[in-house]
C-alpha cells in the first residue's frame, strides 16, 4: 500500500512546514506532496525544506484545481490511498489513521473527517454559527441525494482509495469543491463514510471564504448540486474502470 | 425605407461582411467562429438591400413598428454570438486548467530527476 498526503496551500508559509512535519511523524510511510497554488510567499520553499514534494501551479487557480493537481500527482505516481489535509493546520495529522482505516479495510471509497459526529460537542473548533448553519444545510441536502448520513460535507480532511484518486484526477469541481466532489463520488457509484475528528482553529494565514463570498458560495453549491441531477453521471475512463 | 438610411445600412453591412471575410482570410478569425458572424452580417445585408423584407418580417412576427423588428433580429444574433463565446471560454478554461496542472506536475518531476542525477 502506497500512501500519499495531498496538501493544497495558498500562501501558508506560517503553517505548511508544521503540517508536513506532523504528517511525517504521524505516518512515516506516507509521501507528502504540497500543491502551492500560485503562492507569492515562501510556501513552496518551506514545504520543500520540510521534506515534501512540491508542485508549483504557475498561477493561482483556486482550491479545486490545486486539489485536483494533487490527485493527478497521486494518480501518476501510482498511489493506492490519498489523504487530503489542509495547509493551514486545521486538520490534526495524528487523526489520519482514523480516516484511512475504512478505506484501507475496503469499507468505503472515500472517508470524510467530520467535526460533527461522535465525541462531545464542546470539543474542538466548530467554526462560526452562520457557517455551521450553512454546513448543516449542505449536509441535509447531500444526505438525501446520496442516501448516506453526512454531517460535514465541507470538510477538506479526507481519505480516498485508488478508484477515487482516478476519478478526481479525471474530474474535479473548480471552486468550493468539497461538497460537489462528494456528490461526484456518489454518482460514480462510490461509498462515502464519515469518521469523527477534531479540528483546530487555523494556525495562520486567512480563510479564503469572506462573509460576502459565503452567500455566493451557498447559492452556487446548491445550484451545482441540483444540476448534477440532470447531468450524465461521471464515469471512470480507461482500464479496469 | 428612407433612401438615405438605406444607403448607410447597405454600406455598413457590406463593410461588416468585408471585415469578416478579411479576418478569416488572414486567419485572425477561425472559420469555426466566423459562421455566426457571417450569418449575422448576411442578415443585415438582406434587410438593408431588400426594401420590403424588414416590414414583412415584422408583420409576420406581429410587430407593427418595423424598426423594432430590426432590433429583435440584431438582439437574437448578438445573443447567439455571446452564448457561443461563453461556450468557447468554458472549453478553453477547462483545457487551460488541465495544461497548467500538467506543466506543474512535469516541472516537479524534472526537478526530482535533476536532484537524483546529481
Amino acid at each position: 500500500m502506497r500512501l500519499i498526503a495531498i496538501i493544497p496551500a495558498y500562501n501558508e508559509e506560517a503553517t505548511v512546514g508544521k503540517v508536513v512535519a506532523e504528517i511525517h511523524s504521524a505516518m512515516p510511510e506516507a509521501d507528502v506532496v504540497v500543491i502551492s497554488d500560485g503562492s507569492v510567499d515562501a510556501t513552496a520553499s518551506v514545504a520543500a525544506a520540510s521534506g515534501a514534494a512540491v508542485v508549483n501551479l504557475p498561477f493561482n487557480m483556486g482550491i479545486g484545481a490545486a486539489v485536483q493537481a494533487g490527485y493527478r500527482y497521486a494518480e501518476q505516481g501510482g498511489y493506492d490511498i490519498a489523504v487530503q489535509v489542509d495547509g493551514d493546520g486545521q486538520h490534526d495529522p495524528s487523526e489520519l489513521a482514523v480516516i484511512i482505516g475504512p478505506v484501507m479495510a475496503g469499507n468505503a471509497e472515500i472517508v470524510v473527517g467530520s467535526r460533527f459526529i461522535g465525541r462531545s460537542d464542546s470539543d474542538g473548533f466548530k467554526s462560526t454559527r452562520m457557517r455551521r448553519i450553512g454546513i448543516s444545510l449542505f449536509a441535509r441536502v447531500l444526505s438525501v441525494m446520496t442516501g448516506h448520513r453526512l454531517t460535514d460535507p465541507t470538510s477538506g480532511f479526507r481519505a480516498c482509495n485508488r478508484k477515487t484518486i482516478r476519478l478526481f484526477a479525471q474530474e474535479y469541481p473548480d471552486d468550493y469543491p468539497e461538497v460537489e466532489s462528494l456528490l461526484l463520488a456518489h454518482l460514480a457509484g462510490f461509498r462515502i463514510s464519515e469518521e469523527p475528528v477534531k479540528m483546530r482553529a487555523r494556525g495562520g494565514g486567512h480563510s479564503s471564504i469572506t462573509p460576502i463570498k459565503s452567500v455566493y458560495y451557498m447559492v452556487k453549491v446548491m445550484m451545482v448540486l441540483f444540476i448534477w441531477l440532470v447531468r450524465k453521471k461521471p464515469e471512470l475512463e480507461g482500464r479496469d474502470a | 425605407m428612407h433612401e438615405r438610411i438605406q444607403i448607410f445600412s447597405v454600406i455598413g453591412s457590406v463593410g461588416l461582411l468585408i471585415l469578416i471575410f478579411e479576418l478569416v482570410r488572414r486567419r485572425r478569425l477561425k472559420e469555426k467562429y466566423s459562421l455566426v458572424w457571417l450569418f449575422t452580417s448576411l442578415a443585415l445585408f438582406a434587410v438593408s438591400t431588400i426594401p420590403g423584407l424588414l416590414d414583412s418580417f415584422g408583420h409576420a412576427m406581429g410587430i407593427y413598428y418595423s424598426p423594432t423588428a430590426f432590433f429583435i433580429l440584431a438582439f437574437f444574433f448578438l445573443t447567439l454570438i455571446a452564448l457561443q463565446f461563453s461556450v468557447v471560454i468554458s472549453k478553453l478554461s477547462e483545457r487551460n486548467k488541465t495544461l497548467s496542472q500538467e506543466v506543474a506536475l512535469l516541472k516537479q518531476r524534472i526537478e526530482e530527476l535533476e536532484k537524483k542525477g546529481r
